[in-house]
């Protein structure tokens, strides 16, 4: 399948991509690991005329710690975050999300950033950070923008960003110490979207009870959802299996999937209900190890 | 625009549009036919070559992507005539039937047993879980990557 004719652009610095971006306007895609995009434009669903490759700017890789966050540069490949030892050692459901992106190989160029700006409901990361509370860092023409996880959703295939904008990090909060999460995700087979997916991260405070809960969902919405009703009821709980339950129960309320051919409405909100009591309890295991 | 690479150690350039998927250079105008087009659609990796020494999917890439990278392809596996134990162990263990993802497996095989010379069978399963073989022919797959991995531990590349 060949897409549709486009000039290509490759330029070098931030300042120069939103230059482009700012002058092409709507035209213009960003290309970045391209494993949504190329499909997307090879099926004629996108034709951008003109194509911003972002892949020769430095500086736009990379995960370290610093300032209180787990800092991601956008263009940080699938693969360098499931290799990464800082993400396997103190951020396990960022580990786990890693594992299950696509498949082995489409993870060596497809990007962090990317799979959070494509804005797909069925991608694996947006739940993940929803859970941990991110926040994107984009730059454009007038400068940077810290923009919060809980409002970058906003529509199907739809985020917060400008379309001169370029996302080029992600910020995680350091969990404090007594946090740990899960991610959960049933996939027909490896590289298949999630028929669910459920994100957990837990901070157990000194008494025993919830001192922060973030659940996210993947593909049962028209964006990824964040399950608030789940997180309110745990929150200054005690993490029982009372409460795991009921938690479970208010997170498949809060989904809307659509039946396909990965299952019914009434499977798919089964699916949540049971993963997220399972990402909760592989959450604590981790914490109390 | 004008792509200057390097494909199994040589030099080559050509002059495309930026639409171009990089398979289709590779295929089309370079004529190194080793790697295949299956799905086209980034499912089954029978397009699978090294991109400095990681396995991409070379349907999903514009071949404008790929200028001044190192590239791998399965022709440059054989060296000086003599195969590279990958493909003898696929030859050995019947590791392809039809062959259509032979070139892919090969490749993502290939760099997996750089990082990890002495894998576990679920290793392997785990690395070419993004290459699909219609045939079905995993047990044989992952016995020839076995092979290889003794064989290369052997001093046999």
């Amino acid at each position: 399948m060949i897409p549709a004719a486009f000039e290509y652009h490759a330029p070098s610095t931030i300042g120069e991509a939103t230059g482009l971006l700012a002058k092409l306007g709507e035209d213009a895609k960003i290309l970045s690991g391209g494993q949504s995009l190329i499909p997307l434009m090879k099926l004629r669903l996108a034709n951008p005329t003109h194509l911003v490759d972002i892949n020769g700017i430095p500086g736009l890789s990379g995960i370290r710690e610093g300032d209180g966050f787990l800092r991601i540069g956008a263009l940080t490949r699938e693969s360098e975050l499931e290799e990464s030892e800082l993400v396997r050692t103190r951020y396990p459901l960022l580990h786990d999300t890693s594992k299950v992106i696509a498949d082995p190989v489409v993870r060596n160029l497809a990007t962090v950033g990317g799979n959070l700006a494509h804005g797909d409901p069925a991608n694996d990361h947006p739940a993940t950070m929803l859970a941990l509370g991110a926040e994107i860092i984009a730059v454009g023409p007038k400068g940077e923008r810290r923009l919060p996880i809980t409002s970058f959703f906003t529509g199907p295939f739809e985020t917060s960003l400008r379309p001169d904008e370029i996302l080029v990090e992600i910020r995680i909060p350091v969990p404090p110490a007594r946090s740990g999460g899960a991610y959960l995700k049933l996939e027909r087979k490896v590289g298949d979207f999630a028929t669910a997916a459920v994100a957990a991260q837990l901070t157990i405070g000194a008494d025993g009870t919830c001192d922060r809960v973030g659940i996210g969902l993947t593909n049962v919405g028209l964006t990824p959802i964040k399950a608030t009703g789940a997180e309110a009821l745990l929150k200054n709980k005690a993490p029982d299996e009372g409460a795991i339950k009921r938690a479970a129960e208010l997170a498949a309320e809060a989904s809307e999937p659509s039946a396909d051919l990965r299952g019914s409405v009434e499977y798919k909100k089964d699916l949540v209900r049971v993963l997220t009591a399972r990402a909760l309890r592989k959450a604590l295991e981790r914490i109390r190890r | 625009m004008l792509v200057k690479l390097s494909i199994n150690g040589e030099q080559h350039e050509a002059d495309v549009e930026p639409r171009l998927l990089l398979v289709h250079m590779l295929r089309d105008v370079l004529r190194l036919t080793g790697t295949h087009i299956g799905c086209d659609t980034t499912h089954c990796g029978a397009c699978t070559i090294l991109m400095d020494g990681r396995p991409v999917k070379s349907c999903t890439m514009f071949a404008v992507q790929a200028r001044g990278k190192q590239l791998m392809t399965v022709e440059g596996l054989e060296q000086n005539g003599k195969l590279h134990p990958l493909q003898e162990g696929f030859m050995a263990e019947h590791g392809l039937q039809c062959g259509y993802c032979t070139p892919g497996m090969l490749m993502t095989s290939y760099a997996f047993l750089e990082k990890h010379p002495s894998p576990s069978e679920d290793e392997i399963r785990w690395a070419i879980s993004g290459n699909l073989c219609r045939c079905t022919g995993y047990v044989n797959i992952v016995k020839a990557v076995q092979h290889a991995a003794v064989k290369i531990s052997q001093g046999g590349a």
